[in-house]
């Protein structure tokens, strides 16, 4: 931390080398990702006996240091364990393994082998983190610091480079000529919209009005989405470097970060932030020594997906019902209190110093001609390597789910990929080798949204998908317009029907006309592409539609109402196991006595499924045919158990 | 005896709302913000509370009302004392996070959104916590289970008095 507020860009640059000075090259870092889904895992508890291994093996002085960092990225191995300069990457590192890592890696810098990522694919064991094929296919340009810093401390954004792109902006740079470079980059939001960057800017900078305002959007409501929520925890400097940057070139000097509730690590964080920044002379009055001052403020948000549309967050910012307005004159021009306010999503924030640093004309160098850049993913359901990834524009489906993703695990049957949240669509097997971009998705009927993507197999069944979808838009459609109340509500009855076997000849119909209303008459962008996830679901899976409605039958065998379970008397070899673990007690039978499941008994939760080893395989699911007889009760065992 | 307790509490409640308001020197457009608080403070908000909120604060109590029912991070009925919340965001979905709330709730024989008779437990469900990863995901009391077993859950629970 500085002991002064910083007031030039020599003194910030000074400043900098002093930290760097203080950080010996030769020095080991040890590295622990305490992002959320690791912190879950145990690692905050893994970082401290680091902390605690390390002095009692006496090795703080000269060699090492134990580091607290947000999230890396690879959820699926958490907890992380990273190991700076030599760049060893432990995964799933349990608590007992911390004092070996101690004394083997740290004092005698031997490789410890049963920690290193196996590829799943060749079975090699990775040293280095950057030649793991989920880290070596990805540009992650924002994303990548996260490892690095320790988000409550600013001297490690510093040290990296850190609000090096505020001091050439303030001090070196007109507003006009950031909003020049910016609108060059042709930087669209990431939060989903896509609309460009640099106009936007624009239209708040000229619009009529004072105060001004500028927002970092961080009600990240996506299910399945959180890389926002890792930006914010991991690198909160980065976001507020990007807001202060903006609030120069649209001449605002009060902002706002509007953080997610259900986000305690990235309210906290960024409050941490603010406060540290302010007392190095990045915010407050005369940043840098510019003569621009700006203060800048946190809310959580209460729980309302709607809110993160841009008027229904500026108006829980005001402390109102967090319902969207009709945009007549857009929130660019008139927001909070009817002020011209300027709400970016966090990735977009986070951009905005690298085009700085870097120029319009290097940003433009990546990704597609109408996206450029690089965007943040979650790529979670079915796949083998679930994380955080980001990728230049224009990189394919198949490329993230098979390079980066390395396929479906279980060696199932890839069916679809969910992009863009509620509001996008299903892409089916066919589509894979579309690149990923603001308009490509959108030509399939879905969107690239926010980033989530979510990969599901052969056992997800795309009614029940448009289904979970369309019931979750209609518990948070605010209720305000007719179309996307009632449209959603009629559209959840009909697809809950089908999934139950009620389904009636004509509802296929309905479902496309209620989507055509929903589509041209609702208030908000809620509304207009809440009936995508069923519109494309119907466009690409029409047969499974038809075979619910018809045929009574899920061909994923997952809708609950249409599945029957079953014990194939020949293959139950009675180990009791499906007997132990079903909640409901409905499986009877005993030892060398075939099981059989009671069906009045039974909740359909697929637990006995899930449970009989593969190698017996005797459950099997039902839909659509008659379920076979059970045995007569008492029948011995006639398969062997041994194998 | 009755009126007793009730002046006991007041006084407790409106020291909280003072305190809360306090923080952000009664600012009305925090209104969200002191309600975020007092839900944390007291787990859910009473009518007291709200009634104490709009009076101090010289807000119209249908508008504090009217936040207090709009956004889910409010609980306008008492909580029981183990929170069990389900994830069902996409990634836990495609996971089968409804199978996993379907036992659940058969073990403790509530639907989602319940309190138990007794204030044991409350069943929730949450869209996405972030860690996809572990999907399908329940969180008791703070604490992380990813896809526990039938016997897992069966200790969870019995260990939650």
């Amino acid at each position: 931390m500085a002991n002064k507020r910083l007031s030039s860009t020599k003194e910030l640059e000074e400043f900098r080398k002093e930290i760097q000075s203080k950080m010996d090259p030769g020095k080991q870092i040890v590295t622990v990702c305490t992002g959320t889904a690791c912190q879950t895992y145990g690692s905050l508890e893994i970082y401290q006996k680091f902390d605690y291994e390390i002095k009692k093996q006496g090795l703080e002085s000269a060699v090492v240091e134990a580091k607290a960092t947000g999230c890396h990225g690879f959820c699926e191995q958490g907890p992380v364990v990273v190991i700076f300069p030599q760049e060893i990457c432990y995964v799933k590192v349990k608590l007992e393994d911390v004092p070996e890592i101690v004394s083997a890696t740290l004092d005698q810098g031997k490789v410890i082998e049963r920690l290193l990522y196996e590829d799943p694919l060749t079975g090699e064991r990775i040293t280095k983190d950057s030649d793991i094929p989920f880290y070596k296919n990805q540009m992650r340009l924002v994303f990548g610091n996260n490892r690095y810093i320790n988000p409550r401390d600013v001297d490690d954004y510093i040290a990296l480079g850190g609000y090096g792109a505020l001091s050439k902006a303030l001090l070196q740079m007109t507003p006009e000529q950031v909003l020049e470079e910016i609108k060059k980059s042709n930087l669209r939001g990431r939060g989903g919209g896509g609309f460009p960057t640099g106009i936007k800017w624009e239209t708040t900078r000229n619009a009529a009005g004072e105060p001004k305002y500028v927002i970092v959007n961080c009600d990240e409501g996506d299910p399945g989405a959180y890389m926002d929520r890792s930006l914010m925890e991991g690198n909160p400097h980065g976001v507020l470097e990007g807001l202060i940057i903006g609030a120069y070139a649209i001449g605002s000097h009060e902002g706002f970060i509007y953080v997610r509730q259900e986000y305690p690590i990235a309210y906290e964080n960024s409050i941490q932030a603010i406060k540290q920044a302010e007392e190095c002379g990045f915010l407050g009055e005369n940043i840098l020594g510019s003569g621009f001052d700006l203060r800048v403020k946190v809310h959580r948000g209460a729980g309302a997906f709607v809110s993160g549309e841009s008027s229904a967050l500026m108006s829980a910012i005001e402390g109102k019902v967090g319902e969207p307005k009709m945009k007549y004159i857009h929130t660019a021009v008139s927001g909070i209190k009817g002020r011209p306010s300027c709400l970016n999503n966090v990735e977009t924030w986070a951009k905005i110093p690298l085009i700085i640093n870097k120029g319009a004309e290097w940003f433009n160098s990546i990704g597609t001609d109408g996206s450029k850049g690089t965007k943040i993913f979650s790529l979670v359901g079915k796949v083998n390597n679930t994380g955080l990834v980001e990728v230049p524009m224009g990189m394919t489906l198949r490329q993230l789910i098979y390079d980066i993703g390395e396929g479906i695990p279980n060696g199932k049957k890839f069916k679809a990929v969910q992009t863009g949240g509620p509001s996008g669509g299903v892409i089916p097997e066919q589509h894979l080798d579309t690149p990923i971009d603001f308009d490509e998705l959108t030509k399939l009927g879905s969107m690239m949204g926010s980033g989530g993507t979510v990969v599901m197999d052969e056992d997800t069944c795309m009614v029940d998908t448009a289904r979970y979808f369309i019931s979750f838009c209609c518990e948070e459609s605010c209720g305000k317009c007719i179309p996307c109340r009632e449209g959603l509500r009629m559209l959840r009855e009909i697809l809950t029907d089908i999934c139950e076997g009620k389904g009636q000849e004509g509802d296929i119909k309905a479902i496309e006309d209620i989507a055509e209303v929903m589509q041209d008459a609702s208030l908000c962008a809620l509304g207009t592409t809440a009936a995508n996830p069923a519109l494309t679901t119907l466009k690409y899976f029409r047969d499974e539609y038809e075979a619910h409605i018809k045929e009574k039958c899920c061909p994923a065998k997952a809708c609950k109402a249409l599945t029957s379970y079953y014990i194939d008397p020949e293959k139950c070899t009675a180990c009791m196991i499906c007997f132990k673990n079903c909640p409901t007690e409905a499986i009877v039978g005993g030892k060398g006595i075939v099981h059989w499941i009671e069906q009045e008994k039974c909740i359909k939760c697929n637990t006995c499924f899930e449970v009989c080893p593969p190698r017996f395989s005797a459950v099997r699911r039902v839909s659509g045919e008659p379920l076979p007889l059970p045995p007569a009760p008492g029948t011995k065992v006639t398969r062997e158990k041994k194998r | 005896m009755v009126s007793k307790i009730n002046n006991k509490k007041s006084t407790k409640v409106s020291k909280a709302v003072k305190k809360a308001a306090g923080s952000y020197q009664k600012d009305k457009d925090m209104l969200i913000q002191i309600l975020l608080d007092l839900q944390s403070m007291f787990g859910w908000l009473s009518r007291e509370v709200l009634t104490e909120v709009s009076e101090q604060l010289e807000v119209p109590v249908t508008q504090v009302y009217q936040i207090a029912s709009y956004y889910k991070a409010f609980s306008l009925m008492p909580r029981g004392r183990h929170i069990v919340k389900v994830c069902m965001g996409t990634a836990c979905q495609v996971r089968g996070s409804p199978q996993l709330l379907n036992i659940i709730s058969a073990m403790l024989s509530m639907k989602p959104h319940e309190t138990s008779k007794d204030m044991r437990f409350t069943l929730e469900t949450v869209n996405c916590l972030g860690c996809c990863a572990m999907g399908p995901v329940v969180v008791v009391d703070n604490e992380y289970h990813s896809k526990p077993s039938t016997p897992a859950l069966r200790k969870i629970f019995e260990g939650a008095r």
